[in-house]
């Protein structure tokens, strides 16, 4: 065992210091890594951060009621009463047509059309929540549609509906890249291993003579092919995580726009270090690959 | 310690390159394997560490059958001889004593152990001096003695040289030679095949002369 791990560790040393010893071969195999495995990775980055927008929206669904055009202020207190009847209400907001429109006149790029209504267009409007879940507020929906006064009842559930359906067309698609994408890790590991194999054929031959098992001989390869996936894993979340900060800068600016302090956020700990896993995994796979493919055809004569 | 019975050896194309071979070595035997070239000197010493395998008949080494043993297995009768290869197969991409260190990297010595065995061989044939070199920049007849330290270093208990003073002058021959003597009197059984009838005439060992294959009585 302890034999075992030592010529593990011995193989790890040397693999290193062959790596560090063409650094430039090293960069370019690794860069060619993080950026492949950098797409997927960041379109990954940014659905996890819709969908946690998403999933706040709903944690808190609102429906918003607008009233008829000609609902007097008696229909509306009525219909208050009625609203706050309704079990599981728990948050009930009425918002005038005039608190509408002043709040319409507050943002900049419409005061102008604004200013040149000569009536006010906006309905008087109810904004509830329930506390409970989307669906729930989904079973209300036609008992608030028949209520007096009613014109339009909208559910914020419907467009996170639409963002969760998009989310999911958006997941499909960075999985399919990411396998793409994967099968190219593995092509160039099995490259790169060739290469190697091809390099150290006089040592493979001699060390077949003198004795090396199959394993021995193997094992480097394996190594290097691990070694370089797990290194151009690292180059895939510097790289994500440079554009993040980069974007970063723009979405607070536009967030803010929004009243809205929504910035993106980087993957957790246990998240990187399965990508980092992965990313080996894929290594030794293409390694794995060419040693098999490659090594069998160096037979000392 | 070595037994060929029957031995035959023919290549693809039906090139025929032993022919019922028959012969024992000893333990602590020192033999001379000689004839012209293509006479199947390098055949026969390529059967031992089952570089080739027998055609038919059977190849005895330690009383293991070279014909059908695994490939598993084979790493493990290999660490067990020394071989100096004709082409000598030193790597140039290291130094003389990284290059001796090499048959030590897959026995599971420490670094430290492996060290003192591979100084150790160096210093035997004279090359303790030369470690930090590259092979390249050697004599040689210092290669040559490079190969054989690279051999003992596991200490063998066969040493097996394919031609070992072929490209030496006559006195760097006679210092290899010497060497070869000197690990035959410490117990070690050596093989060596050569077409150098001066040298085998001054040692008087037994030697297996072989022709077209068969060997000549």
């Amino acid at each position: 065992m302890s034999t075992w791990l030592r010529q593990h560790w011995q193989t790890f040393g040397l693999t290193l210091r062959r790596l560090a010893r063409n650094p430039l071969a090293t960069l370019l195999n690794v860069m060619v890594i993080g950026v492949a495995l950098a797409l997927p990775l960041g379109g990954y980055m940014l659905l996890q951060n819709l969908s946690s927008v998403s999933r706040q929206l709903t944690r808190n669904p609102q429906v918003s009621l607008f009233l008829a055009l000609d609902a007097s202020k008696a229909d509306i207190t009525a219909l208050e009463g009625r609203l706050k009847q309704i079990p599981g209400v728990r948050a009930l907001r009425f918002i005038s047509r005039e608190q509408a429109l002043h709040s319409l006149k507050q943002s900049e790029d419409l005061s102008d059309v604004i200013a040149a209504l000569q009536t006010n267009p906006l309905p008087d409007a109810f904004v509830l929540e329930t506390g409970g879940s989307a669906a729930e507020l989904e079973q209300l929906e036609p008992q608030l549609k028949a209520l007096p006064k009613v014109a339009h009842v909208q559910l914020d559930s419907a467009w996170v509906k639409r963002l969760e359906s998009l989310l999911e067309l958006g997941r499909m698609a960075v999985l399919v890249l990411a396998t793409l994408l994967a099968g190219g890790l593995v092509a160039v590991t099995f490259n790169t291993i060739r290469l190697q194999i091809l390099t150290q054929k006089d040592e493979i031959e001699v060390s077949k003579l003198i004795g090396a098992t199959d394993a021995f001989i193997r094992r480097p390869f394996f190594h290097l092919g691990l070694i370089q996936g797990a290194l151009g894993g690292l180059a895939a979340l510097a790289i994500v995580y440079l554009c993040m900060h980069v974007l970063n800068r723009s979405i607070v600016e536009l967030a803010q726009l929004y009243g809205s302090d929504f910035r993106l956020g980087f993957f957790g700990f246990p998240d990187c270090f399965a990508l980092l896993a992965f990313a080996a995994v894929l290594g030794w796979l293409g390694a794995y690959l060419s040693v098999s493919r490659h090594l069998s055809g160096i037979e000392p004569r | 310690m070595i037994s060929f019975s029957q031995v035959r050896k023919s290549y693809r194309g039906g090139h025929e390159a032993l022919c019922e071979l028959s012969f024992g070595i000893e333990t602590g035997e020192l033999v001379f394997i000689t004839g012209r070239s293509g006479a199947g000197k390098s055949t026969l010493l390529k059967l031992i560490p089952a570089i080739e395998r027998p055609t038919s008949g059977t190849v005895l080494v330690n009383g293991q059958n070279i014909g059908s043993m695994r490939r598993a297995a084979i790493p493990y009768l290999r660490r067990n001889l020394g071989l100096i290869f004709q082409d000598q197969k030193l790597l140039y991409d290291r130094s003389v004593f990284d290059n001796v260190m090499l048959p030590l990297a897959f026995t599971g010595h420490a670094y430290k152990d492996a060290a003192r065995r591979a100084r150790a061989a160096l210093d035997k044939v004279g090359l303790l001096a030369r470690e930090k070199a590259n092979p390249i920049t050697l004599s040689g007849g210092e290669q040559q003695r490079l190969c054989i330290a690279r051999a003992v270093v596991n200490r063998p208990s066969i040493l097996l040289a394919d031609e070992p003073t072929a490209s030496l002058d006559s006195a760097s021959a006679a210092e290899v030679v010497e060497m070869f003597r000197s690990f035959n009197q410490v117990g070690v059984t050596v093989l060596i095949a050569t077409h150098d009838e001066a040298l085998v005439q001054r040692l008087n060992p037994r030697v297996l002369s072989l022709r077209q294959g068969r060997l000549e009585q």
